[in-house]
């Protein structure tokens, strides 16, 4: 049988778990893409990529970050916005970056504005509004990414990267691992290091 | 909880959806004599709703959530029901249980919550409706009396099972006919606040929403009589009005017209000895606050 890869979708209605399908977690100093277990450098570089190529590149930050709780939660705040900057001065004209809040994780009945916000329970709304064709999720926890990565995956055509505090997501289509200040500030400094060659 | 911890990273402020600026900026947390007097003007007791136009349990929702005497130390447990539609614009943390085990639910947190911080008052409540309460997690609701949990336990009566189209529960009066019990119900309504009374809760009210004032003053006695003594319970009367074929204006004097002498609603109130003490030395030390403020806004304005 042919190796499963967490390839950007619409897959089907409910896409299998990509841990049930052999994906598994990178380990320190390593990220996947697509599945595929490679060191976080190349990991980097391809995120980057993807970034300054796609039409709507989105960060997606979660109450981790957008709360300023603790020390390391404010310092995260500002690797953010940093990146942010660095996306939009790094992409095209015709590119459209945005940063949309995930602020709260319960469902919203009757409905979300998907203008500004994104929701765990029914991501693709966001995605699908906005024509986002990469996100990066940063600040949400495990369990509540791993289930809006697989609604994603399941339902729109956007690229997946998880910029994750823990062990990473088997579920996005790229994944970092360990995520701190810094390492997000490395994310920025390679989409500068690119920009232009995309 | 400290509300210093409740803040939004400065970078993130602009980002951010504006009913969570308006609940850091204005949230009535912290805030002594809060009560639904603060209802319109606090994001946190909700702005919008997903009830029916109308319904009762969307003013109820309000008057309870303004009248908490600790929201930043207050875990609600929800159950199954219109309520769990409620508790995702709710601003007080809260957790949804499965249908009738709230009560067993919120022993446990409650007890976590003493053990985890000793030296706070962490209240719980539980707010269900009667399907929940009094039908399929009766055992749980009794079991935790006896055990005497030190939460509150609040039912919203609507007499029936709404969410669902209108079968019969427990709580609702003989003789009514609801869309999906045709022939009327055959027994009559559980007296569940004299069974609590019974069962050792130390504060019991049985009432409907129609007063705003009247709910503030119980749910802060229920609350703080359950933080220092042992269980209580409200059961407060929420119609249905889509089940009860009333237009959303309607509500209001449904609940008036119920709660007339003799009803089934008329106000109702027991208190444990011990709890009529504690109320007695509540209204005392809340008279000398507001007499207090009152003095410094005369000071102030001198």
């Amino acid at each position: 049988m042919k190796p499963y890869r967490v390839l950007p979708g619409p897959e089907e209605f409910l896409p299998p778990s990509a841990a049930s399908m052999g994906i598994r977690l990178p380990d320190p100093d390593q990220g996947h893409i697509e599945g595929r277990i490679v060191p976080e450098e190349e990991a980097m570089e391809r995120a980057a990529q993807v970034f300054l190529s796609a039409k709507v590149p989105t960060i997606f930050p979660g109450p981790l970050v957008l709360w300023s709780w603790n020390e390391k939660a404010a310092k995260k705040a500002t690797a953010i916005q940093y990146l942010y900057d660095v996306i939009r001065e790094s992409v095209s004209s015709e590119a459209r970056p945005m940063i949309i809040p995930m602020a709260d994780y319960r469902p919203k009945y009757p409905k979300i504005n998907p203008e500004v916000e994104i929701n765990p329970n029914h991501p693709n709304l966001t995605i699908w509004h906005n024509k986002i064709d990469a996100c990066m999720f940063v600040g949400v926890h495990c369990h509540q990414a791993n289930l809006a990565l697989k609604i994603i995956r399941g339902g729109t055509d956007c690229f997946t990267i998880a910029m994750c505090a823990q062990a990473g997501h088997e579920d996005a289509n790229l994944t970092f691992r360990d995520a701190t200040p810094e390492k997000i500030m490395n994310f920025a400094g390679w989409i500068k290091k690119l920009k232009g060659t995309v | 909880m400290s509300k210093e911890r409740i803040k939004i990273a400065p970078e993130f402020r602009d980002i951010m959806p504006p009913e969570y600026r308006d609940l850091v900026d204005d949230a009535t947390w912290g805030k002594e004599g809060r009560g639904w007097k603060d209802v319109g003007t606090s994001k946190e007791l909700i702005e919008e709703h997903s009830l029916c136009a109308g319904c009762p349990e969307s003013m109820a929702f309000r008057y309870i959530l303004s009248s908490l005497p600790s929201p930043e130390d207050t875990v609600m447990v929800g159950s199954t029901g219109c309520t769990s539609l409620v508790f995702p614009h709710v601003a007080v943390h809260n957790i949804h249980s499965l249908f009738g085990n709230q009560n067993a639910i919120a022993s446990g947190l409650k007890r976590s919550l003493a053990a985890r911080f000793p030296d706070q008052g962490k209240d719980v409540v539980v707010l269900a409706g009667d399907g929940a309460t009094v039908d399929i997690g009766l055992d749980s609701t009794l079991q935790s009396w006896f055990r005497q949990e030190k939460f509150t336990t609040i039912c919203f009566d609507n007499e029936l099972y709404a969410n669902t189209g209108g079968q019969e529960s427990g709580l609702m009066q003989k003789g009514f006919v609801a869309k999906m019990a045709p022939i009327g119900k055959q027994f009559e309504k559980v007296r569940l606040p004299e069974i609590a009374r019974e069962s050792g809760c130390h504060y019991v009210v049985n009432c409907t929403v129609s007063k705003p004032s009247l709910v503030e003053k119980v749910v802060r006695n229920a609350v703080l009589v359950a933080r220092e003594l042992g269980p209580t319970y409200l059961q407060m009367y929420t119609p249905c009005i889509l089940e009860i074929g009333k237009q959303s204006m309607e509500g209001l004097q449904e609940m008036r017209d119920s709660e007339k002498p003799g009803l089934r609603f008329a106000y109702k109130e027991y208190a444990s000895p011990e709890a009529k003490e504690l109320i007695a030395e509540i209204a005392i030390k809340e008279k000398e606050r507001k007499a207090a403020a009152k003095a410094a806004l005369a000071q102030s304005s001198v």
